[in-house]
């Protein structure tokens, strides 16, 4: 018996990789197809009965259900154990917030500006990006925050990330105890648990979190703090726990052999050899935390989604676009901070630094920053960036080039609308949402046992009978074949995009810093372009989930195909393939792994765009819950539709997961899309 | 190190650069403050206004120009609060909005909220003096070609023109924002029309769409309301549905009647209004027609100028109008 | 390395004096393990095992014991169970039944703060991936486990420090381990293990990832600790080679079983089974035989002229000698008594033997 076999001994129940399709004679796709074959020809017959049609503005017994737990709630606030200790706890985070608000970003009356200017401000920042991770970094910090002051957006940014940084300090917490939990339990059922609320609470779209937020912890900064700190806590329990545990079982051993306590053990060994992951887990935190902050402008959360929010409701492209890019700004230079300081103590120590040298350095630019703090306390013109033209100058720019945009392409793209609509979305959607549901039901579970095997049965009966409990069936097939022809898109072009910047390096410095940019970017800002061009149509949902979640699974399918041995690839150019073999016969298939995941990651991401979509004609799920928000009466039913996403993206999550699981290529476990990113 | 060091060097001229200009500066930081404490004696204490920002430039409008003679003449702190109306009106009862500057009538919300049924923690405070119009609309140049469509009956004739890759072989109707009390499914059931309800979404999507309707020569349908700036930039044509008869949209189901004429209410937060002050009492004075709202409306959306910016120019235009709204104390 | 001492065998609890002791060692992997050991189940095969409970057998009933100084060498193929028996000594892994005692207290029963006393101050292992701290320079590295015992920053580097030079890290002590060579990193686990000054060392397969070389290097640093330290050491390792090398006694496990104690010598000589038989096949027996194994008895008209040896002499060692001689050698014990008799011909089947061999 060797070590490795030591801690778990092989399960003995445990299935042999068994290729039961193999056995059947027939690949998989051709089962799927069989079935799909079957549920067109059973759709023909009974089309149009039992498709549970709600229509938009009707809801059932069970949303008035719903909607009464709420009014219950609402009626008993003032006496609630419950929602007395939420809003205490809301109280807390808008006392913090607004306390640093008079501090760096609103008038601390009867003073004009507030008590630190932006120069005080900046050169603080600088100084601890100088501290944290170099010079460099304290430059790309020191940047950013002119170019917030620069564009007139000080105040929204800086209430950005105070939101942020609260929101982002209570998720640390609280997640790092969570994550050192999962990253040394043992017990399978605590794991289950986690993992699962955790899914539960990343498939959720961020809308939907508003709903309850608002009920329980009220408007205003507390809202934005509350709902920011819950999205954003799962990155970093996912993230941080993988990389505890993911810690080298022999240094484990090797360190447990020389005596140490549990303790010793986690904050010797387990911590720091997790820290690159614990910090890429504070990462995506921290960016979860920004895209949710932005969009809790729709509670009165203070911070650069509010010009966003109102220049989409005055449809002002242009002043969208300037804040929207000030997000991206500040996510790339949180970004950049996080990663530079976590490897800066190594680095120093490597180089060979002087501590003392350092210490100098340190403490004479500490002073300069406490000088600049001074005067931007005295001087009006380093307290309040001056005034400039250059936001609205910026804005029109935008607008303007938009306008010839969708002037001179608008009837392009309309034909490109109809063309995918009519031949792919309509017809599909008839397939789903106009077969009888149990119809449907049926044909989702045969493929769901073609692709995923017995694995992916009791999930997916799970989800199926909540979609059908919930009474929103016909709108969950609506938004599910739009988060389907969505994937197709986004897969298209992955693989264009993907095999493009796989192959030449040169492409990829250009689109990668696009792709991050448009990861980070607020959707409100590109919604409005969209409606001009496809106007208040299913289409501008799809576009705008496509553009949402294609960088990410295009930089899967790049990262993929660049993973591809290159001894494997050398192989095949000595047996003279041609580069289009080259792609399709050994690249492609062997990063298969890759493209599963980066398919997984765009029905997510397409799926989570639903809500918004609903704002722009996709009708379904997302405006139910757009309903739900916007109307008293509707709540329940917004409620319900938000459940239903969820159990959407676990249906599909979880299909796609199994169906990885039993193709020997992509069962790695290393591969597990366990850092699944922000969305909204 | 030496680069270090030298980068050291190069950060220690920059800042006595700085803080050599900065002496030159003019220090007004200290005078402000002086102004603002004097001015907040003078004008006594106002307190702090609660307003809710609906997401509708009309309504910021409403919100904007008031609460900038509320800051302005009466030394008051107004909050402005960006949010829906459902959550606004939630926020009555713990302090965190006190104003709905433009409420277009929610039942189910007066049930819940105002005293009697509810919990007493809002009350309604007068018209605001603009008249809401809702109903269905058409842009100018099909009501001009086609003046058929101007009447519910003729639209089924056009159901085929107005057809699109989302309705389903049927007319397109657009409705709107969810947020906005609508029945367009029941009357085009109810009448027997050949049209199937699209729901644009949001208000911004709508527009999005009438604009584009007007501009290319497309048929469209929806869902529309005055006052509304964008009337200004398109006028949006009125289509006649059976009119509107007292108790005629009781039941969802059956509605088969145009959209009443709806006059506009403030609505406020009733421990706000018990604390007085002059705040209350200019929120109360408050009213204006719907040509003032459109024009501020236009000054914010297209010529895309800042609410408050919005405001003040029209304050400046029409003192009259700001005078009558000052407490008489 | 210290001469074969034969150990007088011992029962009963009187081991004081042994520096190691095992005594009816199970470990049994699966749920409900405790039960199966005293029932028939416990004498079933693996495989048997497995499929009839689930559990799996990791160590079988092992008991040996090591003297203080003595290098113990614990040999098998991957999944004899070598690497569970030498976790189960300090628990790393739990063992579901059986005795350890070490330094005459049974750490099978030891509680946890016990166990850590132990671990801290008695034992240390060496690990065949050396299971080092990435993020550690090398001298913080070997001070881990003067680290957690609370020992100052400035003490602890300094006594590291001497070690470091003693496995001839001098100059190193700044680097990190990804910095170094695979040998080097292992010499780094070494340093770690000595810096605690244990009285027993473990070795699991520490040199297998190791270049040919640069493993026999590591192998001659051991002997050469060994001398200079004389720690007691159990050496885990598949490599039989390696074994002969290091071992003064070396037991042979097989699915988790015992199939034979004993010197090199006595491995090689007497396999106890086929299987221990086949293992040995290939070694150049006469690098390892002792005249005791191919001597003969003495008889009345043997020469009295030829070279006498002791009986533990390698042949190899021998062979010179006893070939230029005309006479046979005469062999004796440890009180000069003659007890055998070695003539060419029975030099030559081992070396000539072993030629053939590999042909």
């Amino acid at each position: 018996m060797t070590a490795t076999l030591a801690p778990a001994p092989p399960e003995p129940d445990a299935p042999p990789p068994e290729e039961p399709v193999a056995r059947r004679g027939l690949p998989r796709w051709a089962w799927a197809l069989i079935v799909i074959g079957v549920w067109v020809v059973v759709y023909a017959f009974t089309k149009g009965q039992d498709t549970l049609v709600l229509p938009g503005r009707e809801h059932t017994d069970l949303h008035d259900t719903l909607t009464g737990f709420r009014d219950d709630v609402l009626a008993s606030r003032d006496s609630n154990p419950i929602i007395q200790l939420t809003y205490a706890v809301g109280e807390r985070f808008v006392a913090v917030v607004e306390w640093v608000q008079t501090l760096i970003s609103v008038p601390d009356f009867p003073r004009p500006v507030p008590q630190v200017g932006w120069l005080g401000v900046t050169a603080v920042a600088a100084w601890v990006g100088l501290a944290l991770a170099g010079w460099r970094i304290a430059l790309l910090v020191a940047a950013s925050f002119v170019s917030f002051g620069f564009f007139g957006y000080w105040s929204d940014a800086m209430d950005l990330l105070i939101v942020t940084f609260v929101a982002v300090a209570v998720s640390v917490l609280v997640g790092m105890p969570l994550a050192i939990w999962l990253g040394t339990t043992r017990n399978r059922y605590v794991l289950a648990a986690i993992n699962t609320t955790l899914d539960i609470l990343q498939t959720m779209p961020t809308f939907v979190y508003l709903l309850p937020i608002v009920l329980f912890v009220g408007i205003g900064p507390s809202g934005a703090v509350a709902c920011t700190l819950l999205y954003s806590l799962p990155p970093i329990i996912r993230i941080a726990g993988h990389g505890i545990r993911g810690v080298s079982t022999t240094t484990l051993e090797a360190t447990d052999s020389a005596g140490q306590t549990r303790w010793q053990r986690l904050l010797k060994v387990q911590l720091p050899m997790a820290r690159r992951t614990i910090v890429v887990g504070l990462n995506q935190t921290i960016m979860a935390a920004l895209a949710m902050a932005t969009l809790a402008a729709y509670v009165n959360g203070p911070g650069l989604g509010k010009p966003v929010l109102a220049a989409l409701q005055s449809r002002d492209v242009g002043g969208g676009f300037v804040p929207g890019m000030l997000i991206v700004v500040m996510a790339v230079m949180l970004d950049r901070t996080t990663t530079a300081a976590s490897e800066a103590p190594e680095k120093r120590i490597r180089d060979g630094a002087d501590p003392k040298i350092r210490r100098i350095v340190l403490g004479v630019t500490g002073a300069l920053a406490l000088v600049a703090v001074y005067l931007s306390r005295e001087q009006i013109d380093l307290a309040r960036f001056p005034e400039n033209d250059v936001r609205r100058t910026v804005a029109d720019g935008v607008n303007d080039l938009v306008d010839w945009f969708t002037d001179t392409f608008g009837g392009l793209t309309g034909g490109f609308k109809d063309v995918i609509s009519y031949g792919l979305l309509n017809p599909l959607e008839s397939l789903l949402a106009e077969s009888p549901w149990y119809v449907v039901a049926v044909a989702i579970l045969a493929l769901s046992a073609v692709l995923g095997g017995v694995r992916a049965l009791l999930p997916t009966v799970i989800c199926l009978a909540g979609l059908w409990y919930f009474d929103l069936w016909h709108d969950a097939m609506v938004t599910l074949n739009m988060t389907l022809v969505g994937t197709i898109l986004v897969m298209a072009l992955a693989l264009v995009l993907g095999v493009w910047m796989a192959r030449r390096p040169r492409v990829d410095l250009v689109l990668r810093p696009v792709l991050d940019a448009g990861q980070t970017i607020p959707p409100f800002v590109y919604l409005i372009p969209i409606l001009g061009l496809f106007e208040a149509t299913r289409f501008t949902a799809i576009v705008a989930g496509v553009i949402y979640a294609a960088p990410v699974a295009i930089k899967l399918v790049a990262d993929g195909i660049k993973g591809v041995s290159p001894a494997t690839l050398e192989a095949s150019r000595a047996t003279g393939s041609t580069t289009w073999q080259e792609i399709t016969k050994v690249q492609l298939p062997m990063a298969r792994g890759s493209l599963v995941l980066a398919a997984n990651q765009g029905l997510l991401y397409v799926l989570s765009m639903a809500v918004i979509g609903g704002m722009v004609g996709a009708g379904a799920l997302g405006y139910d819950v757009v309903l739900g928000f916007s109307r008293s009466e509707e709540w329940g039913k917004g409620a319900a539709a938000g459940i239903s996403i969820v159990l959407l993206g676990i249906l599909i999550d979880r299909i796609c997961r199994a169906a990885a699981h039993r193709d020997p290529v992509t069962h790695d476990p290393s591969k597990r899309p366990w850092w699944r990113a922000a969305s909204i | 190190m030496r680069t270090l060091k030298k980068r050291g060097g190069a950060v220690a001229v920059a800042a006595c650069v700085v803080l050599t200009l900065a002496a030159c500066g003019d220090s007004s930081i200290d005078d402000e403050t002086e102004a603002n404490e004097e001015r907040a004696e003078e004008l006594g204490d106002c307190g702090e206004i609660n307003m809710a920002i609906n997401p509708w430039d009309g309504y910021r409008a409403s919100a904007y120009v008031i609460g900038t003679v509320a800051e302005q003449e009466l030394g008051c702190t107004v909050n402005y609060k960006d949010l829906k109306e459902d959550v606004s009106w939630q926020g009555f009862g713990t302090g965190e909005v006190d104003v709905i500057i433009e409420d277009w009538g929610h039942p189910d919300l007066e049930k819940k909220f105002f005293e009697g049924e509810g919990d007493g923690s809002a009350m309604d405070f007068g018209p605001n003096g603009n008249v809401g119009i809702i109903g269905w609309f058409v842009p100018p140049w099909l009501a001009e070609e086609h003046p058929e469509v101007l009447d519910w009956e003729g639209l089924n004739e056009f159901a085929s023109e107005f057809e699109t890759s989302e309705s389903g072989g049927k007319g397109q109707f657009l409705g709107s924002d969810p947020s906005f009390v609508q029945f367009d499914e029941a009357i085009v059931s109810n009448l027997g029309l050949d049209f199937e309800v699209v729901f644009s979404g949001s208000e911004a999507a709508s527009i999005s769409a009438f604009e584009k309707a007007e501009e290319n020569k497309e048929f469209v349908i929806g869902y529309w309301w005055e006052p509304h700036y964008f009337n200004a930039e398109v006028p949006m044509q009125r289509v006649a549905l059976p009119p509107y008869e007292e108790g005629c949209q009781d039941d969802p189901a059956k509605v088969a009647c145009d959209y009443p004429e709806t006059p506009l209410k403030k609505i406020v937060s009733t421990s706000w209004v018990d604390e007085g002050g002059p705040g209350v009492e200019a929120i109360q004075n408050f009213e204006w027609t719907n040509e003032d709202q459109n024009l501020v409306a236009k000054y914010i959306a297209v010529d895309k100028m800042s609410p408050e910016d919005a405001a003040a120019q029209w304050i400046e235009d029409n003192p009259d109008k700001v005078e009558a709204w000052l407490p008489t104390s | 390395m210290t001469a074969v001492v034969d150990q007088p065998e011992q029962t009963g609890a009187a081991t004081t004096d042994a520096a190691l002791s095992v005594r009816g060692l199970w470990k049994i992997f699966g749920s409900g393990a405790e039960k199966i050991i005293g029932t028939p189940d416990a004498e079933l095969s693996r495989a048997d095992l497995k499929q009839k409970t689930g559990c799996v057998v990791g160590v079988k009933d092992v008991s040996f014991e090591v003297a203080p100084g003595e290098v113990f060498v614990v040999m098998g193929l991957s999944g004899s169970g070598k690497s569970t028996l030498v976790r189960c000594l300090t628990r790393l892994i739990e063992p579901t039944a059986g005795e350890v005692v070490i330094d005459g207290r049974d750490i099978t029963k030891a509680g946890a703060g016990d166990l850590r006393e132990l671990r801290r101050t008695h034992t240390s292992m060496v690990f065949q991936h050396f299971g080092l701290l990435p993020h550690k320079q090398v001298i913080d590295n070997v001070a881990f486990g003067l680290e957690i015992r609370g020992i100052s920053k400035k003490e602890r580097r300094a006594r590291a420090g001497e070690i470091v030079d003693l496995v001839g890290l001098t100059g190193f002590e700044q680097s990190y381990p990804d910095q170094l060579s695979g040998g080097m990193q292992q010499r780094v686990g070494l340093a770690r293990a000595l810096a605690n000054d244990p009285s027993l060392l473990l070795f699991d397969e520490p040199f297998s990832a190791l270049d040919p070389l640069i493993r026999r290097d590591m192998q001659n640093e051991v002997i050469r600790l060994h001398h200079e330290l004389g720690k007691t050491m159990v050496f885990i390792t598949h490599d039989l080679q390696e074994a002969l090398k290091l071992g003064d006694r070396i037991l042979i496990m097989r699915d988790g079983e015992m199939v034979q104690v004993g010197a090199p010598d006595e491995v090689v000589a007497a396999p106890a089974d086929d299987y221990v038989r086949d293992f040995v096949s290939d070694v150049p027996r006469s690098h390892v035989l002792t005249l005791k194994w191919v001597m003969r008895d003495p008889r009345p008209d043997d020469s009295m002229d030829g070279p006498v040896m002791k009986a533990d002499t390698i042949v190899r060692q021998a062979a010179k000698a006893a070939l230029a001689s005309d006479h046979p050698v005469r062999v004796v014990d440890e009180n000069d008594r003659v007890v055998g008799i070695v003539d060419d011909d029975a030099i030559l089947r081992v070396v000539v033997a072993e030629e053939e061999a590999p042909a």
